[in-house]
């Protein structure tokens, strides 16, 4: 199961702990860690697989860390091809895993609106979305031939709204950077970036300063932007939510990047 | 905090309330190419204002250039997610999109409408409780009209709205929407539909969505949008017959050994007597088990692991029912399928079928008629192509337990998966088993193969060769029998054309009848291997699914392909029978090699090179590898 550390891993992860009980969750939780995942992210990753006793695997692209490959001198969308898909990739083939499961839902981006639940990848881990296996009832086909295998979203038809709705309902813990707190933060382009290290080189004359904001994704903290926010517990996010007027993805920098360019990702192997 | 926001928990538990009151309604739009149907839903997120800014900047970006209504968007690039759709302006598969309104939560899934991605218009509609049915106002029914609601028919959809759309395009005339509305009843009236309902609108915009358009007063019913708020489609799923199949059996440690599952119908207590399905063995429910906690009973819909009072065997694919209230439990059932692949779906071949979370090796052993979309007259069929639907009977494996699909689509309703490519062929859904199965049992005989083989002094077996017409098959075989008839052997030569004369002269050459010519080889050989003998098989056996089902009918029998691999060159220049020369000149039709494919055997167990060697050597090289 992939494992991302965000709010819909983290309902994903207390699925499967239910799904499973008593036994315990019978597979690997696997995480990509770029070098650039908020330090939150890491702490509350290694805190949460202690608690709940869970195999965790991470896997980071060793070749990208040797060519010191960075989001500010290769850009965002060639970071993400070596330390996010390739990474994924590497770690998929070395676990020679049948199936890979994740917590993306329909609702995000129009390309993931178009995925099945069970969504088959050739040998080479691509997409082709325009032969995609009928899908009828709860009936999967989960047959595989030597060298394919699955992605599964079992929340594909969750809403980001169903999403908090049942982290407050079944007390989910989750990221504290969810919720709002006085953040370093430079402003470029109209995105908060919150310095979560030095390595975000500042520009001339740029100084980070504290605001209260907070963030409705997580990824790598140079490509997530924050929002100014006075929402610091779940009721004020949920009700934040309900008049918010732009979309959760907004704050991904990779995703505007073209259209159609989370479908081009994926037939590469992107989740 | 603001002070605003002092008491949000008071607030956000009544919204919540509120969101958990709300019911759900899973719909889909479907209907023919350029009806609508994306933008359709383009305009119930828009007017339900689920659109957000940053989506509504892009989107009136990408619009330039487009159909666009008084709002400048083109709705439908809200939905047409994949590159091909947007450049094609088509949509090439289904699309889920979720909104909702002060009164209900939504789901809707859109579909396409073109005949070739008609299997994912079926994806859509397996999930959906209702469809709305999309007709253009200035063309009325088409073909794609009639075989969605077919489809939908078939499915189990029980709600339609013929959606007339595109009618500010003939001036919001009612007398074109009355005919298009009166068509429509009279097609469906077979359908089975509970409710029908038709409203025109414009969805460019926006006339009968949200209320009633003042450009036709003429029309008197609910607008879309508050029809889709009201109309009640709940079935008490609680009240049915309880149905649990089992996913996955729970054992985390000696003392604890539970199924877990999704309660598909009824519901179940701790007490309850339950038994297994195939087996009938009883047993009592002792624990519901939860994360949160154990649970008296638990309802439809409910995922929990049950533990049972007793050990008795029970694993995947099983169902648990109350005694009383059993699901049937056969080897043959009669069905309609939806084909969903380019190659064909024949009699005789065999397919994995998936019902529930059972899969088993299944045949269709009967294609009873095929069912034209556009009359819903039955018309009679060899085979099934892409898209078309028929009425079958299926035999499996092993007997498995399921419903009637009318009774229940999640044990009812089934999936048919290739062997070899794993790609998903057909949809299918029970109408009924056949009790015949049930009471046809195997004779055991005292004296079996192992007598009479062992009488004769071997083992009986079949030896199946595959190759080319002119390969060289039936020399090898002839000279591998005159060889084991000298040693003291008892064999037989199956050889294709002999057959053909005989017990088979009633099939002729297209891929349906091979089929059923290589079925009837099998069985025959198997007979003849039961009886104790050492049969050869002299076949051009082109197709690997059929050479595979050949072996699983020989069953625990031993069988041994031999592919005789001779270059098409090399047989076309031999053409013993001149038949290569007449095919050439186009006097026989489907003749292998030439116009019929030949599939080069993946996994033979041996192979011989005809051309290479000599017909003796090579016979002699297979008696040696047989052992015999």
């Amino acid at each position: 199961m992939m494992y991302s550390i965000g709010k819909d891993s983290s309902v994903l992860l207390h699925l499967a702990r239910k799904a499973f009980f008593p036994s315990k969750i019978p597979f690997p939780l696997l995480h990509v860690d770029t070098t650039f995942k908020f330090k939150e992210m890491i702490a509350f990753r290694d805190r949460t697989a202690e608690e709940y006793g869970f195999d965790l695997i991470t896997h980071t692209n060793a070749d990208g860390v040797r060519d010191g490959i960075n989001p500010f001198d290769h850009g965002s969308s060639r970071y993400t091809d070596i330390m996010k898909t390739a990474a994924l990739r590497q770690a998929l083939n070395a676990g020679r895993y049948d199936a890979a499961i994740g917590g993306a839902r329909r609702d995000e981006e129009k390309s993931r609106a178009k995925e099945r639940v069970f969504s088959h990848r050739n040998a080479s881990h691509a997409w082709d979305p325009k032969n995609q296996r009928p899908e009828l009832w709860r009936t999967f086909n989960t047959r595989l031939n030597p060298g394919e295998s699955m992605r599964v979203f079992p929340i594909s038809n969750w809403t980001e709204l169903d999403v908090w709705t049942y982290i407050y309902d079944q007390n989910i813990p989750i990221v504290p950077l969810y919720f709002a707190k006085p953040r370093p933060v430079v402003e470029r382009s109209g995105t908060l970036i919150m310095v979560d290290d030095e390595r975000l080189p500042l520009e001339a004359g740029e100084a980070p300063r504290l605001e209260t904001v907070r963030f409705r994704t997580l990824g790598c903290y140079p490509l997530t932007g924050a929002i100014r926010s006075d929402a610091a517990d779940l009721p004020s996010i949920i009700m934040e939510m309900q008049a918010s007027r732009t979309s959760e993805r907004e704050g991904r920098l990779i995703d505007s990047d073209s259209v159609g360019s989370m479908e081009k990702k994926k037939q590469e192997g992107y989740f | 905090m603001t002070l605003a926001m002092a008491t949000p928990d008071t607030n956000l538990d009544l919204w919540l309330a509120q969101q958990t009151d709300k019911s759900l309604l899973r719909f889909l739009t479907c209907g023919s190419v350029d009806d609508g149907k994306s933008t359709l839903i383009g305009r119930l997120l828009y007017d339900s204002q689920l659109i957000l800014d940053d989506q509504l900047a892009s989107l009136k970006k990408e619009s330039h250039n487009r159909t666009v209504g008084d709002e400048g968007i083109d709705f439908s690039l809200l939905v047409d997610g994949l590159a091909a759709e947007r450049e094609q302006g088509i949509t090439i598969d289904v699309a889920y999109r979720f909104f909702s309104t002060d009164k209900r939560k939504f789901i809707v899934a859109d579909t396409p409408g073109h005949e070739q991605y008609t299997r994912n218009m079926a994806t859509g509609a397996s999930n959906a409780d209702l469809a709305l049915l999309l007709v253009d106002a200035r063309k009325g029914l088409l073909t794609q009209t009639r075989r969605h609601s077919f489809i939908l028919s078939l499915v189990g959809v029980k709600h339609v709205v013929l959606v007339v759309n595109k009618i500010d395009l003939v001036d919001y005339d009612q007398a074109i929407f009355d005919k298009i509305e009166a068509d429509y009843r009279e097609f469906a009236r077979d359908l089975g539909f509970q409710s029908l309902a038709a409203v025109p609108v414009s969805a460019l915009r926006g006339d009968n969505i949200l209320v009633n358009s003042e450009r036709m007063p003429w029309f008197t019913g609910t607008p879309l949008v508050p029809y889709l708020e009201t109309i009640e489609v709940a079935q008490d799923k609680a009240a049915q017959p309880f149905r649990f199949p089992v996913q996955w059996v729970n054992r985390p440690n000696l003392d604890f050994r539970g199924f877990s599952g999704t309660v598909a119908a009824g519901q179940v207590a701790v007490g309850d007597e339950v038994l297994v399905a195939a087996s009938r063995k009883p047993a009592r429910v002792a624990r519901v088990v939860t994360m949160d906690g154990d649970l008296d009973s638990a309802i439809a819909g409910q995922a929990v692991t049950l533990v049972l009072d007793r050990e008795i065997d029970v694993s995947r694919g099983d169902v648990l029912a109350h005694p009383g209230a059993v699901p049937e439990f056969s080897n043959q059932f009669q069905a309609r399928l939806v084909w969903m692949n380019d190659e064909p779906a024949y009699q005789g071949r065999s397919y994995l079928l998936k019902v529930g979370s059972q899969t088993v090796p299944a045949t269709i052993t009967d294609i009873k008629f095929r069912t034209n979309v556009n009359t819903l007259e039955h018309v009679a069929a060899n085979k099934l192509d892409l898209n078309e639907v028929g009425t079958v009977t299926i035999a499996t494996d092993r007997a498995i337990a399921f419903d009637p699909y009318a009774d229940n689509p999640l044990t009812g309703g089934f999936i048919l998966i290739d062997r070899l490519s794993n790609a998903t062929l057909a949809a299918g859904t029970i109408s009924f088993g056949l009790r015949r199965a049930q009471n046809l049992t195997y004779q055991s005989f005292d004296v079996n193969r192992q007598v009479r083989a062992e009488q004769k002094g071997q083992e009986a077996q079949i030896v199946w060769f595959t190759g080319l017409s002119g390969s060289g098959k039936s020399t090898i075989a002839n000279l591998l029998e005159k060889r084991l008839t000298a040693e003291g052997r008892h064999c037989y030569i199956l050889d294709g054309d002999n057959v053909r004369h005989g017990l088979n002269k009633d099939l002729g050459f297209t891929e349906a009848a091979r089929v059923e010519n290589i079925r009837r080889v099998a069985e025959v050989a198997r007979l003849m291997a039961d009886a104790g003998l050492i049969v050869l098989v002299s076949f051009i056996s082109p197709f690997e699914k059929e050479r595979q089902l050949a072996r699983e009918i020989a069953g625990d029998i031993r069988f041994t392909e031999v592919y005789v691999d001779t270059s098409l060159a090399v047989a076309e220049q031999r053409d013993p029978k001149g038949l290569y020369a007449k095919a050439r000149r186009g006097e026989i039709k489907n003749f292998t090699g030439i116009d019929s494919p030949f599939e080069v055997p993946t996994a033979p167990d041996l192979t011989l090179h005809g051309g290479q060697e000599e017909p003796a050597a090579m016979a002699d090289k297979l008696h040696d590898w047989l052992k015999i």
